[in-house]
């Protein structure tokens, strides 16, 4: 009875990721859109376009392999994984002995070498641009991700995310540097891996620019609705690891009835919603940066995971 | 051990680090004399917080000068003079940025790993405001040199003295006299500085330190 329940939970949260993550995308267009005074779609736009591309025919280029076909689902299915690792509205959920954050990076790890191979396949030079400034910016996203890992680790004590989000919730973290430090280091991370505006604009086709877009240029139909999922659901899942991590107050402890799940789940949709509008806030207040100036960006992430990891070493050390 | 007043005064501490790296990272005369005079007002708020903390009224002066002085007086001073200078649209050509940054991070890694060694009886306070000052005073070093051009030589001591001063807070009873002297002999240096750029720029058309060398004879 207990392992039903624990499994309902469990896919329950599943699911809230999945139906949440257009939903999170669609609110941060609207959001941009109304800033900038113009109307914008609907809320449910990326809904309807995933439907309609669902339904539309797979066009393949002639020299296309396996890979090329297979990576679509590869990359959706560790993006889902990871993103049911993390925990949105409750702790200590089923699978959250595995949601170490070290398997989440790996995970979004896999899904990003399955694209960037992808990308290469086809043989087109898009598709070679694209994947190769994508390894650049990965190459620096994953160390400085990793330094965050080990940040929070060592004031948590662990790598494991609900065991972080019950110490960080506690009263006894106290106040610390480097948290905020670690914190202001994820979100540059996560703006670099989202490929949202400083360092990439997903939402243009200009060849100069195109990081992420020039990768999956060649996708279409179901293929691309997959990958869109993805990408929508890794946005999602990032949103969710920094609230996790850093403002874990309000989610609810495992076992403690149907209604604080609801209300965990309340708390956690706002939450969301905030940063998604922080974040709609942020992308029309600054301009796109050159591919070359990335380095420098994710370099600041990588100084601030490093230097809140040696403050965090020194306060615990005395 | 772990009260709030200890992770208030290592929150402001490690700020000042922070603010240094900042410092490291600008490349634009007047962002940096921004910085710098952000790293002045956190240090102020690290000294009234020593201040607060260890029940010393005398630190409070110190603070007083270091906002007066450093947040205040030298920034807007410099403004003007690179107004004056003519130089508001350089853009520093120091050694690459990233580098640079690794260097600092080695340097503050040397500076804890020396300092948490060599203060081992001492008040954890102390030593953790001993081992942060040690890194501001290296990386106030690190602006120096890899920096050409004379004004963010300045803004580069001045950091570095920055440091010295959040090592004399930390180390408790320090004489006001001594707080004082050092401020104002800190302050007949920047006009000193402040004479020789104009001397500088008036006899090679720039302040970039290496024309110096060229004007010596010496290869660069």
């Amino acid at each position: 009875m207990v392992v039903i329940s624990d499994i309902l939970v469990q896919g329950m949260q599943m699911l809230l990721v999945f139906v949440l993550a257009p939903l999170l995308t669609g609110f941060i267009r609207k959001v941009k859109a109304r800033l900038l005074r113009r109307r914008g779609p609907s809320v449910l736009q990326p809904y309807r376009d995933l439907l309609r591309l669902l339904r539309k025919e797979v066009v393949l280029a002639d020299n296309a392999s396996w890979l090329f076909r297979a990576t679509p689902y590869v990359t959706f299915a560790a993006i889902w994984v990871a993103a049911a690792l993390v925990p949105t509205f409750a702790t200590g959920l089923l699978f959250n002995w595995a949601a170490d954050l070290i398997v989440i990076v790996a995970l979004l790890g896999t899904a990003r070498f399955f694209l960037a191979l992808a990308g290469m396949d086809v043989g087109t030079s898009f598709g070679g641009i694209g994947a190769s400034r994508e390894v650049m910016i990965a190459a620096l996203a994953e160390p400085a991700m990793l330094l965050i890992v080990f940040c929070v680790a060592l004031v948590a004590g662990s790598t494991e995310l609900s065991t972080v989000a019950n110490f960080i919730a506690s009263s006894q973290t106290g106040l610390r540097v480097s948290l905020g430090m670690a914190m202001i280091a994820l979100v540059i991370v996560a703006l670099a891996e989202n490929a949202r505006i400083p360092v990439d604009n997903p939402s243009t086709h200009l060849e100069l620019t195109m990081v992420h877009e020039a990768m999956i240029l060649e996708y279409s139909g179901r293929h691309l609705a997959m990958i869109e999922f993805g990408a929508f659901l890794k946005l999602l899942l990032y949103v969710s690891l920094i609230v996790c991590l850093f403002f874990p107050w309000g989610i609810a402890i495992f076992g403690a009835g149907p209604l604080a799940y609801v209300a965990g789940a309340a708390i956690y949709v706002l939450k969301v919603g905030f940063a998604g509008f922080l974040l709609a806030l942020f992308e029309t207040a600054t301009a796109k940066m050159r591919v070359f100036r990335v380095p420098q960006f994710l370099g600041a992430a990588l100084m601030l995971g490093l230097l809140g990891t040696l403050l965090l070493f020194v306060s615990t050390s005395l | 051990m772990h009260n709030l007043n200890f992770d208030i005064s290592h929150s402001l501490a490690g700020g000042l680090v922070l603010i240094s790296f900042m410092m490291l990272y600008q490349d634009r005369l007047y962002s940096l004399l921004n910085v710098f005079a952000l790293h002045a007002l956190t240090l102020s708020l690290a000294v009234a917080w020593q201040a607060y903390i260890q029940n010393a009224p005398h630190l409070y002066v110190t603070a007083a000068i270091a906002l007066v002085f450093k947040a205040i007086i030298i920034p807007v001073a410099l403004h003007r003079i690179i107004k004056q200078l003519g130089i508001h649209r350089d853009i520093e050509t120091a050694v690459g940025i990233g580098p640079t940054m690794l260097a600092g991070m080695g340097l503050v890694a040397l500076s804890l790993a020396l300092m948490l060694r060599v203060t081992a009886e001492a008040d954890a306070l102390a030593r953790e405001d001993l081992a942060f000052a040690l890194s501001v005073v290296l990386l106030g070093l690190l602006v120096m040199v890899t920096r050409r051009n004379a004004v963010s030589q300045v803004v580069g001591f001045m950091a570095l003295e920055n440091g010295l001063v959040l090592a004399a807070t930390g180390a408790k009873g320090m004489p006001l006299v001594v707080e004082i002297s050092v401020a104002f002999s800190i302050l007949i240096a920047f006009i000193v500085i402040g004479i020789f750029l104009f001397r500088i720029r008036e006899r090679f058309d720039s302040v970039d330190v290496g024309a110096l060398d060229d004007s010596r004879g010496e290869r660069r």
